[in-house]
């Protein structure tokens, strides 16, 4: 089912449905990269390794990592890093935040969601927040590579329904291959677990189903 | 170096048993570094190399970066306990040139161009060697950059040939290296029939070298297939039972 293609292997004649992770020489089309095809209307290749590149719009999980004023520098799981200005933190608000001050808002090691705001040639990242962007308190990070995100979140969001509901917790997933996950410790684990389980065995097929499987068998185990 | 006659050539086989035109046996390994974002180890007979793919990662020192595209950097490393007498640890002019020619054998199938800004680290670390190391360093790393899902437009693969007792044959061990008349390795795309790299120590006629050539490129197509099956079986295996 799943096809497998290294970089060079020879995909399709038909150069004009050549789609993401692959190129075109001599009219034909060749893989660009170690990964899955993907056949539909377009010729696709997604990734099974690689790092993450930030695209306007992607919502993703950072952590500060420098304070420069005005700037957040945040750290998103990528070759680039993302940068905060400080007048995200007082949209609409008469104040602003004083240079010396910045830690008392967001300080290093804290971690937001924050949304890709614009990405320009120079790979300068700047960033915008949500509403509710400071996550912290009784949760855990995992870091997954983010060409497993898709499999994690699974068709139409049935895997990360599945995993809320069996789990009992509240699971965040960002486009950077970061997810938090808030519960109780013991449903915690297993989540933590299952995610593992679903970056490790994101190539196969029939996955939903085994980790339904894993999931009653445990609960099974439990009582 | 003190120069002994030696037969290398009796009955029609070479020392080692082989035939004029036959590779030594090749194992590869896919992902064998957990912590590597693409690694891959690679035994050419008794040539044992391991290569580790870092990036594309942030750039430092940060002058060193180029706006358009990634930087490849590559370096090539004998351990002390790889050869007969230990060799001095650290970088020597050898190596330095080795690293060099290997990062510009597989540079024209790397796409930098989509992580500019960054850089793609490549540690290619002999662990036992019986001559044609880089060219198994260069199999290994290539191997390795696909594995780290780094865009690239084809494999790389890489072969030497050489001239001993007046024959020109394939893909030379130590003892041939070190008493034959020339040694040629070649690195090239096989699918396109593009050579990336080609080094001569040696002398060869004109004719020699066609031939020695024509032995490379054609193992090289035999390597390929090695290198793809290899990075292939790595995700075919195991659609049942997670390996945690």
């Amino acid at each position: 089912m799943y096809k497998v293609v290294v970089p060079g292997d020879f995909l399709s004649e038909e150069a004009n449905r050549a789609g993401e992770g692959t190129y075109v020489d001599d009219g034909k089309v060749y893989a660009m990269k170690y990964g899955i095809m993907d056949d539909k209307e377009e010729i696709k290749v997604v990734g099974l390794a690689g790092k993450y590149v930030p695209l306007k719009g992607d919502i993703v999980i950072g952590k500060i990592v420098e304070i420069s004023f005005p700037y957040w520098i945040v750290d998103i799981a990528s070759p680039y890093e993302a940068r905060l200005h400080t007048s995200e933190l007082t949209k609409g608000e008469e104040r602003r935040i004083e240079f010396g001050s910045m830690n008392r808002y967001l300080d290093l090691g804290d971690l937001i969601v924050a949304k890709v705001l614009n990405v320009d040639a120079m790979m300068r990242v700047d960033l915008t927040l949500k509403d509710e962007f400071k996550i912290g308190g009784r949760g855990r990070l995992i870091e997954i590579s983010h060409t497993k995100v898709p499999r994690v979140i699974g068709r139409s969001g049935s895997m990360i329904k599945m995993l809320k509901e069996k789990c009992n917790c509240f699971i965040f997933i960002a486009k950077n291959g970061r997810i938090w996950i808030k519960g109780s410790d013991d449903e915690m684990n297993l989540a933590f677990q299952v995610v593992l389980m679903i970056a490790s065995e994101a190539h196969t097929s029939g996955l939903t189903d085994r980790v339904a499987d894993f999931l009653d068998s445990f609960k099974k185990r439990r009582g | 170096m003190m120069k002994e006659e030696i037969q290398l050539i009796k009955e029609g086989k070479r020392l080692d048993g082989r035939g004029f035109e036959e590779l030594r046996p090749i194992k590869i390994e896919v992902g064998v570094l957990k912590r590597a974002d693409g690694s891959c180890y690679f035994e050419l007979g008794n040539n044992k190399v391991i290569a580790a793919v870092y990036g594309p990662r942030e750039m430092h020192p940060r002058h060193f970066q180029d706006a358009k595209m990634a930087v490849i950097k590559y370096r090539y490393n004998m351990a002390p306990f790889s050869v007969d007498d230990r060799k001095r640890p650290g970088p020597d002019r050898r190596s330095v040139e080795i690293s060099k020619v290997s990062r510009e054998a597989l540079d024209p199938v790397i796409l930098k161009e989509y992580y500019p800004k960054t850089a793609i680290d490549v540690y290619v670390e002999v662990l036992q060697s019986d001559a044609g190391t880089r060219t198994a360093g260069i199999n290994a790393a290539s191997v390795a950059l696909a594995a780290a899902g780094i865009p690239m437009k084809d494999l790389v693969s890489s072969v030497a040939v050489g001239k001993i007792d007046g024959e020109v044959v394939l893909d030379l061990n130590a003892a041939e290296d070190n008493h034959g008349e020339g040694d040629m390795p070649v690195a090239m795309v096989a699918r396109t029939n593009t050579i990336t790299m080609l080094q001569l120590d040696g002398r060869f006629s004109h004719e020699e070298f066609e031939r020695g050539l024509k032995l490379a490129v054609s193992a090289c197509r035999t390597i390929y297939e090695l290198q793809r099956t290899a990075l292939l079986e790595r995700y075919s295996e195991s659609v049942g039972e997670g390996e945690a």
